[in-house]
């Protein structure tokens, strides 16, 4: 039976000092990993003969204008089919050099995922097949998820200030 | 034999006598017409689902006239634009409208189409009345399908009573100029 | 008015395409299943590489109702999401909605009674049912047997008018509130689901029969659009598509939410993965939903249709007016002036289509600080490609059918 003391206990013997954090929130487990070891932490997780994370439920991006160094973070959520069990995942970026490594190999899921963190976010993911603009129009020139961006972008004509109170 | 006016329900004006009835033109043509759109369902998102409710059998559309539905715009009177444009597809939308034949109509069902919605967002066309000329516009998020019918009638009103050759005019002229549609 | 130059006019260029190159230019036929096409039920673009009527590649472009619910979503207070969460999976909105109304009730850790567990897994299971009929009978339509559609779509009509006593409108419902619901079910309401609970099965029987072992049907959905269960599990199908595979896995019996566990239901699994399999796991999932729904309306327990949860549910309007608490209660929710626990908290539930998740990071404040919808349609959607390989092309249109891929939630 497999829940969260002994999966955290495991990958903190394999990969101990590249693990900056283990923390717990509603259940599921949280590990703050540095990135280069992404790839190697969740190949461990998928080809484990007991753990057997062979589902990568989904991938983003956040932005954290405030946490200097460490703007940019790439979430990972896992599931475990055969051991009922979610885990998370972050890696944090500095938002001036925001690469990593793609995990497209691993799970090919994350093809369209990784696509879309890159157009919300400008992370670029290196090795993936096809990083290109998703779900905006392709001269789309700015990446329109960070904070210092509004909702609306500047071509809106008809909504007045005066009207709306601002 | 004497000329009498007859009384034609819901219908325009009609002289008959022995033999013959005397009606304007233009109103037989704009009976026919209105009486007969094929639609053409741009149908995007939620409105569209509405609209299947409206095209099945509790609120049928084909008893006023539209039982057929052309995919084609070539073949089509009256485009339905049902659902929220985003920029991407504001260029082909604004195919679509110039593939159409004269005579055309647009009905802008939902309030995405109308005027952008909720979604006052970086990637949302806020109206669909940028890019084409619009007839109709039904409020509503979605509009139930008595709206939508409502707008097809509206619209019926419009194709009957408007003059029948309207590309010649020059306010057509000026329109399409304004929307930069040749 | 936007300026909508030359070249920004959808012009299908070949040479831009990765399916085209100079050599294949010569020998096979590229078609664009474009985005507006009567068979395709959304808006998402295929350009498919032909040779003659077989398809050998497809690339696909998507984005053409992108309408950014991740950041509006930033704006908005959390009683305000949703909205845009009914316009998700637009054919089954009630499920998004008390999905959402769970992933904060989470985030509080609220707990809420088993009345308001029973009141919302009787309409999850209608609004699955809606989704399923829709998927079932396009397909019916795709193949050209046109009348299904129309014997289903009336009940569709009576599950919207059951919507509308619950909560005012027919599609795009915003169900329910943080903690509950807004007022109980009514006398109307409970008489309608079991009007529904007597007539539905014969419709849906007369369906069967139409379709399920129509010979031109069978023939035209076995063996088309397959997927093998390992490919499913590597690009992340959930739901019945995934089921269709062979996998059982449904968010329901896994983590149960919503006192799911009391009830007694199967989950139906088929064998190949292919356009047949799709169909009958859908219509099998509507047996089991009027199974659920018979049971919750049996053993529906008393109790109270909200709960205290004074940081989103406002006071009773005489209250607001009499007593200077209830005053004080509506201004601090209303100004958000209230305490929500910072942290992260990620809640699945099996939507019409699969595991549609909510990943919610919250900062304390009276918006989420980032919202992430994991939607299950642009996942499983990518593997198209791969499904229709070799296959024709009305065999194609099926597939996409089958699959019940709604733009809403691809583009979101």
């Amino acid at each position: 039976m497999v829940d969260n003391n002994i999966l955290s206990d495991a990958v903190s013997a394999q990969f101990g000092s590249n693990i900056i954090s283990i923390e717990e929130s509603y259940g599921m487990l949280d590990f703050i990993v540095e990135k280069d070891m992404i790839v190697a932490l969740l190949k461990w997780l998928k080809e484990h003969e007991t753990f057997e994370f062979n589902f990568l439920t989904t991938l983003c991006g956040v932005h954290f204008p405030e946490k200097k160094n460490h703007e940019l973070s790439v979430v990972y959520h896992l599931y475990s089919m055969t051991n009922n069990i979610r885990i998370r995942i972050h890696v944090f970026l500095p938002i001036t050099k925001p690469e990593i490594q793609t995990v497209t190999h691993l799970y090919p899921t994350a093809n369209w995922m990784e696509r879309e963190t890159f157009e919300f976010f400008g992370i670029k993911f290196i090795g993936h097949p096809n990083l290109k603009i998703i779900l905006n129009v392709e001269d789309m020139d700015y990446h329109p998820l960070l904070k210092q961006y509004a909702l609306v972008d500047n071509t809106r004509t008809d909504k007045d200030d005066k009207y709306f109170g601002r | 034999m004497g000329i009498k006016p007859t009384v034609v329900p819901n219908g325009p004006e009609m002289y008959t006598g022995d033999g013959f009835g005397l009606m304007q033109m233009d109103k037989v043509v704009g009976l026919a017409r209105a009486n007969s759109l094929w639609p053409l369902p741009f149908a995007t998102s939620c409105c569209g689902i509405e609209f299947m409710a409206t095209m099945a059998a509790s609120y049928d559309i084909g008893r006023f006239g539209a039982e057929r539905l052309s995919f084609s715009p070539r073949q089509a009177d009256l485009l339905m634009v049902m659902g929220t444009i985003a920029k991407k597809m504001g260029p082909i939308l604004k195919q679509v409208y110039t593939q159409m034949a004269e005579p055309k109509w647009v009905i802008a069902v939902g309030a995405c189409a109308s005027s952008g919605g909720i979604f006052d967002t970086y990637s949302v066309l806020q109206g669909i009345d940028k890019v084409i000329p619009v007839d109709v516009y039904v409020p509503g998020c979605p509009p139930t399908p008595e709206a939508i019918l409502d707008g097809i009638l509206k619209i019926q009103e419009l194709v009957k009573n408007k003059p029948l050759r309207r590309r010649n005019s020059p306010e057509y002229a000026q329109l399409m100029e304004k929307y930069e549609i040749e | 008015m936007i300026n909508i130059s030359e070249d920004k006019q959808n012009s299908f260029n070949q040479n831009e395409h990765k399916v085209a190159n100079e050599d294949d230019i010569k020998i096979y036929n590229y078609l664009n299943l474009g985005p507006t096409h009567p068979s395709t039920h959304g808006i998402f673009q295929n350009v498919l590489k032909l040779d003659g009527e077989v398809i050998l590649e497809a690339e696909q472009t998507i984005g053409y109702i992108h309408r950014a619910f991740e950041k509006l979503a930033e704006n908005r207070p959390f009683y305000q999401v949703t909205p845009i969460t009914d316009r998700l999976n637009y054919c089954s909105a009630p499920i998004n909605n008390i999905g959402w109304q769970m992933t904060v009730e989470k985030l509080i850790g609220l707990k809420v009674s088993k009345r308001i567990d029973y009141m919302r897994v009787i309409i999850m299971e209608l609004a699955r049912i809606n989704d399923h009929i829709i998927c079932n009978s396009v397909i019916g339509v795709d193949t050209g047997a046109l009348t299904g559609f129309l014997y289903l779509f009336q009940f569709r009509e009576k599950i919207y008018e059951i919507f509308e006593q619950i909560c005012g409108a027919r599609l795009t419902t915003n169900i329910g509130r943080i903690g509950g619901f807004e007022r109980d079910f009514s006398p109307t309401v409970i008489s309608k689901i079991e009007e529904l609970l007597q007539e539905f099965p014969k419709a849906l029987k007369e369906f069967e029969k139409l379709l399920t072992r129509n010979r031109i049907f069978m023939d035209r959905t076995i063996g088309v659009g397959p997927i093998s269960a390992e490919r499913a599990l590597e690009y992340g199908f959930t739901g019945p598509n995934l089921r269709a595979t062979g996998v059982d896995y449904d968010v329901r019996v896994m983590h149960p939410y919503s006192s799911y566990e009391d009830f007694d239901f199967t989950i139906p699994i088929g064998t190949h993965g292919d356009t047949y399999d799709r169909y009958c796991v859908r219509q099998e999932e509507m047996w089991q939903s009027l199974k659920i729904i018979e049971q919750a309306l049996k053993n529906m327990p008393e109790g109270d249709y909200h709960t205290e949860v004074p940081e989103f549910y406002l006071p009773p309007k005489e209250d607001v007016y009499t007593t200077i608490e209830g005053l004080i209660w509506h201004f601090k929710v209303i100004y958000g002036e209230i305490e929500i626990p910072k942290g992260q908290v990620y809640h699945a539930v099996e939507g019409g289509n699969g595991e549609l998740g909510f990943y919610l990071i919250s900062d304390g404040g009276r918006q989420p600080y980032r919202l992430h919808f994991r939607r299950p349609c642009f996942i499983y959607y990518q593997a198209y490609p791969e499904m229709i390989k070799g296959s024709l092309l009305s065999d194609a249109i099926i597939t996409m059918s089958s699959m019940n891929v709604i733009a809403g939630e691809l583009d979101a």
